[in-house]
Formats: C-alpha cells, sequence, structure tokens
C-alpha cells in the first residue's frame, strides 16, 4: 500500500536528523511491503487535509521556526482537519512547540500556533539538554519505553485532560517539572525527543506507520510482521543507559 | 614578570612534569587548569609579554589544520607558544603559554565558546574567523547565539586588531561589517563547486532578510559566493582568493593564491577543498602579521598534517589514516575526499563525550550514502556502535557489509586484518575516539605520543 507522507518545511525544519526519521519510517514501510511517498511542503504550499496519511514537522533553530511559524499558523485549520480525519502525525522539538496554541517569548511576545495540541509554551531562562527515557502505553496494556535526546528551551505546559506521550523516567521532558513528555492526541505525537527519535525507537516507528496505513486503508491499524531489529535494540540500550547515568534530573 | 606570576608559572610547569611522568596524558591542560584555577589573570599577563603578540583562530571545522599551517609559515623565524594538540579552551591557552616560556608568538586556535573570554584576555593582534557550521548543538547552542556572542567580543577589540574573516561564510563574513582593515578571503573558482547546498546546509537563508540566498557557487557546507535575490545582502570583494584549484585525489591539492601583494602558486599536500579553505585562513592572518607571500608558500608547501587530520600513522607494514569527523558538515568533506577512490574497509569510530558531543543525532545529517554504495565492509564502534550502525544500515548498507565492533582497538585490529600489506586502513574517528585509538597506536610504538611531537 502507498503511505503518502507530508514532511513540512524539510528545508527549515532540520536541525535535529529529522531526515534519520524520516528514512526508518522508509525502510520499515518497505520491508512490509509497503510505500512512503514523501512530499515536501514548504512555505505557501497548500497542505490538503485529504492526501496525506502521515504529517511530519521536525525542528529548527529559533530563527528558522521564526521563518515558517506565520504559515504553519496558517495551516493550523488543514492539520486540524486532517488530524479529525484519522492521519497521523509526528511533530518534533520546534514542531512540537508550533501545533500547540502558540509560544511566548522571555520579552513577552506571542507567536501563534497551528492549535492541534491542548498545550502552550513558554520560553525559559536555561535548556533543558541531556538522555530522557520516558515510560509509556499508546495502547492500553501495552507497556513501552522510549529512548532520545533533548535540548530546548521552551517549557511546554499541558492543559488539564490533555494525555501526555509519556512519563518521564529519566530527563526533563516537557517542562522539567511536571514529568511528563510530549503530548498525545489521538493518532497525533508531539515530543521533544530527537536522537533521531525512531531509529532506536523501532516500536514506536511501527504504531505510526500502522495509524498511517489505517488512514490510507479506511481500516483498522494493522498488526506489522516483526523484524529483526537486533541493532535497534542495542542502540536503545546505549541510549536508556545513558539517560540512567546522566540524563535531566526532574 | 611579577614574582607571584614567576612562581605561579614554575608551579604550573613543575605540575605539567608531573602529569606527564605519572602518564597522565599530555599534561596538555592540566597545568593550565592549575593556573587558570589559582589566577586567570595570569593569562593576560603571559600573554602580553610576548614581544610578537597574539594569533587567535577560531572557526567550527578546521582551525587545528588552520593553526597548524599557521605555525608552519609563522613559526619558521619565531619561537611560538602553540596549543597544537587542540586544547583550546582557556585552561589550554594558559598551558601553552606556560609551556612557552620564552617564546615570540602566541598561536592558538580557541574553542567557539571560549572565543569571548580569550580575546578579551589575550588580547590578539591578528584574530582569523573561518565558518560556522552546526555542530555540539548539546554543547554550543544554536549558530547565531555563537555569531552574537562572537559579534560583541569582536567589537571590544582594539582597534590595531586586524580581522580575518571567511568571506564565503555569511554569517561569520558580517562579523567584518564595518571593520576597518579587515581582510576578507574565499575561494573564487566555481569549477570547485558543489551541484547545490547539501542537506546539512546552515545559514542559507539571508541574514538581513531571511529570504533564501541564490549561490553562484557552493564549495562547502553553506560556504560560497552568495546573493540574496531579495535585498542583495552579497558575499563582499574577497581581499585574498583562491583560484584554479586542482584536487588531486586522496594525496594533494594546488591553487594559486592572489593577495594585494601578488600571486603564488602552492602546492598542498592535503586532499579536500576544505584544506584549500584551511590553506586560506593560514595565509590571510599570516599576510596579516607581516609574513611575505614567499613564507606563506614555503609554509604550506612544507605542512604534511595536523593533529589526527588526514594523520597516517605507520601500523606493521600498512597504515592508519585518521580523517576526525566532529559534525555533519566537517564529515561531508571527508566523504567528500573518500569519493575519489572509496576504501574497502571503513572503520568509523563514534563515542558521545562531553567533548564528542553527547547528542549523536549530527550522525544522521551526514551524507554516508555516496560511500555506501561502494565500501566493501564498514566497522561501527565506539560507544554509540550500534548507533552508527543503524545509520549506515538505515542508509542502504546490507548488514552483510556492517561489522559492530563497540571496542575500538578490536575494531582497529579488525580493520587492519583485512587491508593488504602495503596498503592503508581508512578511520573516521570523532574526536575522543581519535585520541583513544592513537593512544593504542602509541602503545605499539607506531606514532610518537602527542606531547612530545615535533615540528618537522
Amino acid at each position: 500500500m502507498k503511505v503518502r507522507v507530508a514532511h513540512l518545511y524539510p528545508e527549515y525544519l532540520n536541525i535535529y536528523a529529522d531526515r534519520g526519521n524520516i528514512a526508518v519510517l522508509t525502510r520499515r514501510a518497505a520491508l512490509r511491503g509497503h510505500t512512503l511517498e514523501v512530499h515536501a511542503i514548504g512555505v505557501g504550499n497548500s497542505l490538503e487535509p485529504s492526501v496525506y496519511d502521515l504529517v511530519y514537522v521536525g525542528g529548527g533553530q529559533d530563527r528558522e521556526q521564526a521563518l515558517i511559524a506565520p504559515d504553519l499558523a496558517a495551516k493550523g485549520e488543514a492539520l486540524r482537519a486532517a488530524h479529525a480525519r484519522g492521519v497521523a502525525m509526528l511533530a518534533v522539538c520546534g514542531g512540537y512547540q508550533l501545533l500547540g496554541r502558540g509560544y511566548r517569548g522571555r520579552d513577552g511576545s506571542f507567536m501563534p500556533g497551528a492549535g492541534l495540541f491542548a498545550h502552550e509554551t513558554v520560553a525559559g531562562e536555561t535548556r533543558m539538554i541531556g538522555d530522557v527515557l520516558l515510560d509509556c502505553e499508546l495502547e492500553p496494556g501495552d507497556r513501552q519505553q522510549i529512548a532520545g535526546f533533548e535540548n530546548h528551551a521552551g517549557r511546554t505546559v499541558l492543559d488539564p485532560g490533555a494525555e501526555p506521550l509519556g512519563r518521564v523516567v529519566y530527563g526533563f521532558g516537557n517542562d522539567g517539572a511536571s514529568g511528563l513528555e510530549g503530548c498525545r492526541l489521538g493518532r497525533a505525537l508531539g515530543t521533544y525527543l530527537h536522537g533521531p527519535l525512531l531509529p532506536r525507537n523501532p516500536w514506536l516507528a511501527d504504531w505510526l506507520l500502522a495509524q498511517a496505513l489505517a488512514h490510507a486503508s479506511g481500516g483498522e491499524a494493522p498488526e506489522l510482521g516483526p523484524l529483526t531489529d537486533e541493532l535497534e535494540a542495542a542502540a536503545f540500550r546505549v541510549a536508556a543507559s545513558r539517560a540512567r547515568k546522566r540524563g535531566g534530573r526532574r | 614578570m611579577g614574582l607571584r606570576l614567576a612562581v605561579e608559572t614554575l608551579t604550573a610547569r613543575a605540575i605539567g612534569a608531573l602529569s606527564r611522568a605519572g602518564g597522565r596524558g599530555g599534561g596538555t591542560t592540566v597545568p593550565g587548569k592549575v593556573l587558570w584555577k589559582v589566577d586567570p589573570a595570569a593569562v593576560d599577563a603571559l600573554a602580553a609579554r610576548l614581544p610578537d603578540g597574539v594569533v587567535a583562530v577560531s572557526a567550527t571545522n578546521g582551525k587545528t589544520t588552520t593553526t597548524a599551517m599557521a605555525a608552519e609559515i609563522l613559526g619558521a623565524d619565531r619561537q611560538l607558544a602553540w596549543n597544537r594538540a587542540g586544547a583550546n579552551l582557556l585552561s589550554g591557552i594558559a598551558s601553552a603559554l606556560v609551556a612557552g616560556r620564552g617564546a615570540d608568538l602566541g598561536l592558538f586556535e580557541i574553542d567557539e565558546g571560549a572565543l569571548p573570554e580569550a580575546l578579551a584576555r589575550t588580547r590578539p593582534r591578528v584574530v582569523a574567523l573561518g565558518n560556522l557550521f552546526r555542530d555540539q548543538l548539546d554543547r554550543y547552542g544554536e549558530l547565531e547565539i555563537v555569531a552574537e556572542r562572537w559579534r560583541a567580543a569582536i567589537a571590544g577589540l582594539p582597534a590595531t586588531t586586524a580581522l580575518v574573516v571567511n568571506a564565503d561564510d555569511p554569517l561569520v563574513a558580517d562579523l567584518s561589517d564595518g571593520r576597518v582593515g579587515a581582510v576578507r578571503f574565499g575561494l573564487d573558482d566555481p569549477r570547485q563547486a558543489r551541484a547545490g547546498l547539501q542537506h546539512a546546509a546552515d545559514s542559507k537563508y539571508c541574514l538581513r532578510c531571511g529570504a533564501p540566498y541564490e549561490y553562484a557557487a557552493v564549495y562547502v557546507g553553506h560556504l560560497g559566493d552568495y546573493r540574496c535575490p531579495q535585498c542583495d545582502h552579497h558575499r563582499p570583494e574577497l581581499d585574498i582568493a583562491v583560484r584554479d584549484i586542482e584536487l588531486r585525489g586522496l594525496r594533494a591539492s594546488r591553487f594559486r593564491l592572489v593577495a594585494p601583494a601578488g600571486d603564488t602558486e602552492i602546492e598542498l599536500a592535503l586532499p579536500g577543498l576544505y584544506n584549500v579553505y584551511n590553506a586560506a585562513a593560514a595565509a590571510a592572518l599570516s599576510l596579516a602579521m607581516g609574513a611575505s607571500l614567499e613564507d606563506v608558500r614555503l609554509g604550506l608547501e612544507r605542512f604534511s598534517a595536523a593533529f589526527g587530520r588526514f594523520e597516517r600513522i605507520p601500523a606493521g607494514g600498512k597504515s592508519v589514516v585518521l580523517l576526525l569527523i566532529k559534525n555533519p558538515a566537517g564529515a561531508n568533506e571527508v566523504v567528500r575526499t573518500l569519493e575519489i577512490g572509496v576504501p574497502p574497509v571503513l572503520v568509523v569510530a563514534l563515542n558521545d563525550s562531553i567533548a564528542d558531543g553527547q547528542d549523536v543525532s549530527w550522525i544522521w545529517d551526514v551524507d554516508f550514502e555516496p560511500l555506501l554504495e561502494h565500501v566493501g565492509l564498514v566497522i561501527a564502534t565506539g560507544e554509540r556502535a550500534a548507533e552508527l550502525g543503524l545509520r549506515m544500515t538505515y542508509g542502504g548498507l546490507s548488514r552483510d557489509r556492517l561489522e559492530v565492533v563497540p571496542s575500538l582497538e578490536e575494531a582497529l585490529d579488525r580493520g587492519l586484518s583485512l587491508v593488504e600489506a602495503g596498503t592503508e586502513l581508512v578511520v573516521l574517528p570523532t574526536y575522543t575516539a581519535m585520541l583513544a585509538l592513537r593512544g593504542i597506536l602509541a602503545d605499539r610504538g607506531a606514532v610518537q605520543p602527542y606531547w612530545e611531537d615535533r615540528r618537522t
């Protein structure tokens, strides 16, 4: 089956190896006989909510983020419509911040976001940097872990009732205080973790892929056959041990 | 020298000797750390005593090589206080000052983050700035932040300090805007241009208006001949230009250096356009120090390799070539150099200590793909060997052409066992992996420990 991916602003938001995430999705799809077709969506390009099965938004440096923020905010309605149709989404770091209501700078300025996730981000004085380990349970009863790396000055606060992606075992997470990391809204995930995220967390890559396939087929998320994932597991173990040893503390 | 300073430097020197005697590495920063802790102002005083002053070099990529090239040119008739092994924080500079008693000239490569304080303390005669690429974002922060700190530091320099900048890097060139007497160097040979900007290119949007720059030529990363189609912000005029570049495989390059004083043809025993940039920077700063074009040519032609940067080390009838990789832009240039003749076996070593960058995501921004098509075998090693292996397999390397060997020594031996006698094993290590590999080869007597290196 063909999975159509909208990769938003790849020219601007690519600071933490976002293409690693795309490469993982592409290859894991191919190994199951599916084809990932990645479309770059830039400033001024329209995002047609019914066309894509997965939307990917990466992170950028402050300057690049500021350059695309107005365009992303203008795409808010299309993104919310796509989400309502069951399109899967992954937003990392700056992309995660900008899919919320907005970002308040230290000078009090407010940069409006796309308004998909129920959260708001405030610039902090210090950066939260380091390895992270999360516990999460995207499907009831299916407890998993995610290992990644975070580097952000923004503190993201979820609205009451909003669901996090996971709970911080080691690291800072959304705000360094709540013990929560990321945001999950149906098939949409937002997170500060890069590293990139998917290579060493293959179960998460497969979960996203299954959600995208569900949208593509109009049916249920399929069971994807297991892959060897021996290197993936080894990379996860090392990253998780790094988080244990030197991740930030809440 | 005041009595207090004399006592402090003697103490620091004794500690350096103890550190070496105790086998704790080169003692390259230990005495400086002590002096730096005891009395930071000693750095100011020691630097002020150098009769020929101080030359400071900073950049994301190439500062060790540029500084070593400048040492070859400027050290021909001078004693140098020089941090040759790349200990480039204030403590390393303090150590070089302590060790270089009686030196004429201080020649320092300086960490990007340490540059403002180092400039304020050493008051250089010449400051040469090469480039800013994304590098260790976990440690330095974003490029614009580094550039802003540099800008403030440069504004604090006296008018007598000569500023030398790479005109081909928009962010770096802009630091010279309005500075009287600034020297701008760059490449001027569109035949050597890349087809376009690479994936990991930085600073590709106009500093003034944010529109994407148009490039008449892209040479390395985002370095090149840029112009904004919207507001016309463009590369400044070159005071020192490199023309007629010929790249000769893995061994050498040749180019013509065009300066206000005249032209000279230079043969460089190093491959790659990035080393042409390093040579241009070394030439420009040496000319600013009063060297002649002939001094520059002779110095650059004598130069072979800096510490761990295209360094060839003999190893039992074979040799090991170390090509340091530390960020996407630098690693892409190493890959580009190797594309000319892809080695049958490649060892890539990824560590994640602070000096390597704890965030290893940068390996996904390196375009390894051109090598992966043709290489026979990749041996992934280091603390993050598995992560590196994943990068290679997701980049298209089949699993049967990948070995994951976390131990550096085992990986080195495995690689050496696979290359034929009389040939070389190409190793791409990150910084601490390079130090460790060099240490392993030193233990086998193949290379001098770095604190005993002698300039040829």
